[in-house]
């Protein structure tokens, strides 16, 4: 069993200031995950009658990219290629301080606490994260298009990426070419992708500055704590799709 | 209220084609007059935004994540089921059909689980022209894999991450329509009431979770794709946020409710660690394709692997009891999910579990590696006999196939599965009851539709695996945009529904007076509190094994429990702010009316089929005994209390197939 401090962001809402507040927490057990040990905090909270500490989750599982906390200054903790609902405590000694703040990005305002708005991201995806096809149930056939078995995991391994947000929170300059990059190549890899690829990726980058994103100046950052381990190919292969669109458009 | 199913005349694998041929329509330029409310973005709710909006339809959708991505339907693993044949194996729409209704335990309605079987091959088409990235062969074309109950390979998936990609193609299909303004998107919204006018569902009430405020919705028509209930139970695989709230609400306003009782519990989830559990993990049905499930053969070894004497890896074959393979020698590892929980039952009940608290069986994959790996050896020419060249290639392939599987168990449990077997435990998964719908996904409630697992009608008693997915997505692709045009042709004149009636006036007091009632309430206890306690009952006496004695205990406390939550739970907090307790009491108190519910009708099915497992009612050798009695579905309907509910049935037909014992042997 471990006795922990804890620091943790304390934001009433989008328009309050915001400040750090300390915790004691004691008897917590290696194997509860990283959420559960604030479930615990919460509960002795509400137990004194005080508001628990708002966080966002849904899967608890590392599929559904709601957990978003950044954790003794990295995003999703110290684990590598783990979200943070996967985050057990067997990873922290008795007596640690663990500071637990939100993501901190422009684009990203905090909703409450240790929750925020990454509506940005659907954004993005709305300017042209998809194939425009109809819903007849009479498109061609699944296995028309042979696709090469190579292609078709690369494209799916883009397509894991859970749009958590930890690339942006990451990147000194809170940049989210990890993620547009690695939705560009999914389509990009796969024919289906091809006949829309010059408005897709041109659309989608023109939505991603717009939103505030900063540039990408290749420090790798969002590679290093992307718990999917979506890789920096990703944002080579949209800058080429990139220019190969503003040399046609 | 008599049910009707409408289920459409004629020979059955004629009866969707001729329907949708003869069913109403609405004209391009009269669907730009019509709004429909789709609450859940899951595979299902998400599929019908899309579809319905492409069609034309003012499309309103809802969900209470901060994305519509991030629905409950992201986290399935193992894959969705389409008669595609590519493997030439002798599947057909047909079979398909069969094996759905075999594995439901005859307690599904044929017509609509033919339709379903039909459409499963549009689906496949339709989600890989929207760039969904599916598993393939060498030669490019798409790849299958073997789930449970059935003797075929029609299983199509995405690595572990199936219901992702899926989910990620209806987000996509929804975004595209959200970019041309056809679907306007709530996140972050909660449904906590549904609008009736003059009969009809008409409207919404929801909760803005970011600012508390309460927002009126009308439109012509309300779906709900909010998913399934089985957070009753507090542990179980579903995210934390899934919740029986705008199907009960339903409920209350006249949806009737069919099957309660029909959990399933699945096989392979990773066990329980402490008190602290706030959710279980599944490990996907797709494993038992490779890994082969056994307890040691004699108690001592129990004994040993538990006081860590002995390593699971040191025991021989011949100490090794592979039940599943010993009572099932037809279907093996792979029979059905009720079949396999319940087995692992009885060997943990008579003493025979694997870990500490007795409840935990193996999953091993040491003789998948060695095979591929001998495979492999040999594709490549290389050194058979060489047996670390062996374990280093078979574990390749093991990884290839379900490396994120294994990268969750080993991050939870702090073992390597690729050494040593996993632990496996059965945990509630997945609901097969929900709202009662006819064959237009109608429910009882005219104008109000219910699709996916939020409703109640293609699993019977059990679900095979790889047929949610199937089943939301040919809802909301491919049923629903055509019934739902049949009622809705009668709205093209009706103009827009106002808000400002008697009845959305007296839905909102409903919903406000509710949240008033938990806030102010100021007990001393919190929701979890509760949650964890009517989660102990559900699982105790409406769980894997079900007797009128517990049951009847079961009706009781939780009745007691509800009036315990009302008279001292505590919600901190202010309304008209962001609240995660509010929003979680909310859904606590509707699952303790629902648990209920849940309990009469497990009490009054006086037999065993599919994932109701009645002690009273078992074979000789301990298999679900069904009794013909009891061939219908049970639909319930609202009158104040659970415990006053109203049975109604609806009489099950099997025409195209006989009602047979179901051996997997
Ligand atoms: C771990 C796991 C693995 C699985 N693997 C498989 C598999 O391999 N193959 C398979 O076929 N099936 C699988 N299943 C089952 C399958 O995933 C689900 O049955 C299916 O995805 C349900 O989809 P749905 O669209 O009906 O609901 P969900 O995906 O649960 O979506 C519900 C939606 O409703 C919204 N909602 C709910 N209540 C409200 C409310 N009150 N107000 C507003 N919005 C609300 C939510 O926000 C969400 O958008 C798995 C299930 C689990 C738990
Ligand atoms: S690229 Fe990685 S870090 Fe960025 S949103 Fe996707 S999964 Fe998260
Ligand atoms: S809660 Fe879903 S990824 Fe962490």
């Amino acid at each position: 069993m471990m006795n922990l401090t804890l620091k943790i962001w304390r934001q009433k809402n989008a328009s309050d200031k915001g400040k750090m507040m300390d915790y004691a927490l004691s008897d917590v057990s290696p194997d509860m995950s990283f959420l559960e040990m604030l479930d615990v905090l919460n509960q002795e909270l509400i137990e004194k009658g005080e508001e628990p500490v708002a966080f966002d989750h849904d899967c608890r599982e590392g599929i559904c990219g709601t957990c978003s906390l950044y954790i003794n200054g990295r995003a999703h903790g110290p684990e590598t290629k783990i979200t943070a609902c996967q985050l057990h405590m067997r990873s922290f000694n008795d007596g640690d301080t663990i500071y637990i703040e939100p993501w901190r990005a422009k684009a990203f305002p905090v909703v409450k606490d240790l929750i925020v708005d990454r509506s940005a991201f659907d954004r993005i995806q709305q300017a042209g994260g998809f194939i425009s096809v109809n819903t007849s149930g009479n498109t061609q056939d699944a296995n028309a298009i042979p696709i090469e078995k190579e292609h078709a995991d690369k494209a799916f391994d883009a397509a894991t990426c859970i749009g958590c947000g930890a690339c942006v929170a990451s990147c000194k300059n809170s940049s989210a070419m990890l993620f547009v990059g690695a939705k560009v190549s999914q389509f990009a890899l796969l024919p289906q992708g091809q006949v829309e690829a010059t408005d897709r990726v041109l659309n989608m980058v023109k939505q991603m500055d717009e939103e505030g994103f900063g540039n990408c100046t290749n420090t790798g950052a969002c590679e290093v704590e992307c718990p999917k381990g979506i890789s920096l190919e990703n944002i080579a292969r949209m800058n080429q799709e990139y220019l190969k669109a503003s040399l046609k458009g | 209220m008599a049910l009707d199913s409408k289920i459409p005349k004629g020979p059955l694998a004629e009866k969707w084609t001729n329907y949708k041929n003869e069913i109403n329509l609405v004209n391009p330029a009269n669907k730009r007059l019509i709004d429909v409310i789709i609450v859940g973005t899951g595979l299902a709710g998400g599929s019908a935004a899309a579809t319905l909006a492409e069609l034309g339809y003012n499309v309103k959708a809802f969900c209470f994540q901060d994305s519509p991505r991030r629905a409950h339907s992201i986290a399935a693993q193992g894959g969705i089921n389409a008669a595609k044949n590519y493997q030439g194996d002798g599947d057909s729409t047909y079979r398909l059909f069969y094996d759905t209704v075999k594995g439901g335990d005859y307690r599904s309605r044929e017509a609509n689980v033919y339709r379903l079987a039909e459409v499963s091959t549009n689906i496949i088409d339709q989600c890989v022209a929207q760039g969904v990235p599916f598993a393939r062969e060498y030669g490019g074309l798409l790849d299958n894999r073997s789930f449970g109950g059935v003797l075929v390979s029609r299983t199509f998936y995405a690595k572990g991450q199936t219901g992702q990609q899926l989910l990620l193609g209806a987000y996509s299909a929804m975004n595209r329509q959200i970019g041309r303004g056809k679907i306007k998107m709530y996140t972050r919204h909660e449904m906590l009431d549904v609008v009736i006018v003059d009969g009809k569902a008409r409207g919404i009430i929801a909760r803005n979770l970011v600012t508390g405020e309460i927002e009126r919705h009308s439109a012509h028509a309300v779906v709900l794709g909010t998913g399934g209930y089985g957070n009753a139970f507090y542990l179980s695989t579903y995210a934390m946020g899934s919740n029986v709230t705008a199907a009960w609400k339903a409920h209350k306003r006249g949806a009737f409710f069919a099957n309660p009782c029909y959990t399933q519990i699945h096989p392979t989830c990773i066990p329980v660690s402490g008190d602290h559990q706030s959710k279980l993990t599944l490990m996907s049905e797709s494993l038992r394709n490779d890994g082969r499930i056994w307890v040691p053969k004699h108690i001592k070894d129990v004994e040993a692997i538990r006081n860590g004497t002995l390593k699971p890896t040191q025991l021989s074959e011949e100490d090794r009891d592979y039940y599943l393979e010993r009572r099932y020698p037809a279907f093996g590892n792979l029979v059905p999910r009720d079949v396999a929980s319940r087995a692992a039952k009885e060997r943990c009940d008579a003493g025979y579990g694997v870990n500490k608290t007795g409840e935990a069986v193996y999953l091993d994959f040491s003789a998948a590696i060695e095979r591929y790996g001998k495979e492999q050896a040999h594709v490549k020419g290389l050194d058979e006999d060489d047996s670390a060249l062996v374990q280093k290639l078979g574990k390749e392939v093991i990884a290839n196939k379900y490396g994120n599987l294994f990268q969750m168990y080993e991050k939870i449990v702090d073992q390597n599965p690729y050494e040593t077997p996993m632990m496996i435990y059965p945990a509630v998964h997945y609901t097969m009851g929900g709202l009662w719908v006819d064959y237009n996904l109608m429910t009882t409630v005219p104008g109000l539709y219910a699709i996916g697992e939020a409703n109640f009608s293609d699993h019977g008693a059990n679900r095979l695996g790889a047929s949610a997915l199937m089943q939301g997505l040919a809802d909301g692709y491919f049923v629903l945009p055509y019934t739902i045009g049949d009622y809705l042709a009668h709205d093209i004149r009706t103009g827009t529904i106002p808000t400002d009636s008697k009845e959305f006036d007296e839905a909102e007091k409903n919903v406000r007076n509710n949240i008033a009632k938990l806030i102010n309430n100021k007990g001393t206890k919190s929701v979890d509190y509760f949650h964890k306690r009517l989660g102990k009952i559900m699982w105790n006496k409406c769980g894997m094994a079900r007797n009128a004695k517990d049951l009847k205990s079961a009706i009781t406390e939780i009745a007691q429990l509800r009036e315990e939550f009302y008279k001292d739970v505590f919600v901190p907090g202010e309304e008209n702010e962001y609240n995660e307790e509010l929003a979680k009491a909310g859904r606590v108190a509707d699952f303790l009316e629902l648990g209920e519910l849940f309990a009469k009708d497990a009490l009054e099915r006086e037999e065993s089929a599919g994932g109701h497992f009645r002690d009273e009612y078992q074979t000789e050798t301990g298999e679900a005994l069904r009794r013909p009695e009891y061939q219908y579905v049970s639909a319930w309907e609202y009158k104040g209390q659970p415990s006053e509910a109203v049975h109604h049935k609806e009489a099950l037909d099997y025409e195209n197939i006989e009602v047979k014992e179901r051996s997997y042997k």
